[in-house]
């Protein structure tokens, strides 16, 4: 009875963790190296349209056609996003916060990740189209 | 014309029937859906660390068609559907079988699998443990890996004997994967057992590059483009077993991979595997679709 106590605690304590969504902490996770990278397509209007397409494929559907969140996923007109560098942005999408919730994109070549990121950084200068 | 011809084998054999409506039901089911990931790379028996995003449902048919020496030909369709359980955590269930010609329409199998990531960021060489069970009759044609030693002349059985015999066994791969510079490379060391057979373990592997023929995505949206088109290649065999670990009487094979992946959620996948020695089956013509729906699990949730 005892053991099973234990396993069962273990399981309960195992999928609070798996469930636990605290997306906020990755900041703190990206290396000082990784966080002063620049964006090489950085207000590049035809990578911008080109990381919209990507966005939409790829990144939509868990945050929204407007990048506002959805179903308690991140909203990255946030200003936690808005205040990350590029460099931020692309450890993340390479990396990942997988025990959170968030897969790597790591599949998906750099030079696609980084249209995204300057996808991103146009929304920061347009109103968002619903609610924050 | 794939639908009517492959009904007109299942008429004859009515195993194949659940597994043609399962193929059919999934795929016009899938079409009213709109996605798309790009992630993945052309493989067809290699893994890379690729996960399927989290609530995400993959549904694919992939094929295998055949005309081994001394044997008849065969026709050996696999239903897989692949679910993104955690970001770390993919779940895949198979249903499996195949048509001889001159012989019969047989269902296989099914094979029931997991793979897990178990470190929490992108290293140069990325892990992935993946667990499966299979149970798996004798017919089966599938190639979707090879483990230990095999006899080509094992193609020449009948279905009606082959079947009879299933085997059920625990299956383990360590998967390895780097990408780098748009490249994908991916390694895989296979392990079997059997557990309702006194058999030793099995080994073999899987080795794959790939790259898609564009990094950079176009500004405007576009189907047959190179961003979308991936192309690599793959070499897989079997090791032996615990007694007779070696290449010698295993089933080695190298081909060419491509992929299509379309807007909508599509990809499309061939690829021509040559057999490398006289125990090889001389080429597996595999082609394969499937189509991914995102975020499948939202449709049981409220939106917020």
């Amino acid at each position: 009875m005892r053991g099973r106590g234990f396993i069962l605690a273990g399981l309960l304590a195992a999928s609070t963790v798996c469930l636990a969504k605290n997306y906020g902490d990755w900041l703190k996770k990206v290396p000082t190296a990784d966080r002063a990278q620049v964006n090489p397509y950085a207000g590049n209007p035809q990578a911008i349209a080109a990381g919209a397409n990507l966005f939409h494929e790829n990144c939509a559907k868990c945050h929204g056609d407007n990048a506002e969140g959805k179903h308690s996923r991140p909203n990255l007109r946030s200003a936690q996003v808005r205040n990350a560098t590029d460099g931020d942005l692309a450890w993340i999408l390479k990396n990942g916060v997988v025990f959170k919730g968030m897969p790597r994109w790591s599949g998906l070549p750099e030079q696609e990740r980084w249209q995204i990121i300057a996808y991103l950084r146009s929304l920061s200068l347009q109103p968002s189209g619903g609610k924050q | 014309m794939l639908f009517a011809g492959l009904h007109r084998l299942a008429e004859r054999r009515t195993l194949h029937i659940g597994l043609l409506l399962l193929f059919s039901g999934a795929f016009l089911f899938s079409s009213l859906q709109k996605a798309e990931a790009q992630q993945e790379p052309p493989y067809f028996v290699t893994y890379s660390s690729a996960m399927e995003e989290p609530g995400n449902l993959e549904i694919e048919n992939q094929n295998i068609v055949a005309a081994p020496k001394n044997a008849n030909a065969f026709f050996a369709p696999t239903v897989e559907f692949e679910y993104g359980t955690t970001a770390w955590w993919t779940s895949e269930f198979y249903l499996q079988g195949q048509t001889t010609k001159n012989d019969s329409t047989v269902f296989t199998g099914f094979r029931v699998e997991n793979r897990f990531r178990p470190l929490p960021r992108e290293y140069w060489i990325n892990p992935v443990i993946y667990v499966e069970y299979e149970d798996i009759n004798k017919a089966d044609k599938s190639f979707l890996e090879i483990t230990g030693n095999t006899n080509i002349a094992d193609l020449q059985v009948p279905n009606a004997e082959l079947r009879k015999e299933v085997e059920r066994s625990i299956e383990g791969k360590l998967i390895l994967s780097s990408n780098a510079k748009g490249w994908n490379f991916s390694e895989n060391i296979i392990g079997e057992k059997a557990v309702n057979e006194n058999e030793p373990w099995e080994f073999g592997y899987a080795l794959g590059a790939a790259r898609p023929l564009a990094l950079t995505a176009g500004s405007k949206p576009c189907v047959v483009c190179r961003q979308n088109i991936a192309v690599g290649a793959e070499l897989f065999g079997g090791l032996g077993t615990r007694y007779t670990f070696g290449l010698k009487q295993t089933e080695q094979y190298f081909g060419p991979t491509v992929s299509l992946n379309a807007p909508n959620g599509w990809t499309f996948r061939f690829s021509p595997e040559l057999g490398l020695n006289d125990n090889s089956a001389g080429i597996l013509w595999r082609f394969g679709a499937s189509y991914e729906i995102q975020q499948f699990r939202d449709w049981f949730r409220r939106a917020k």
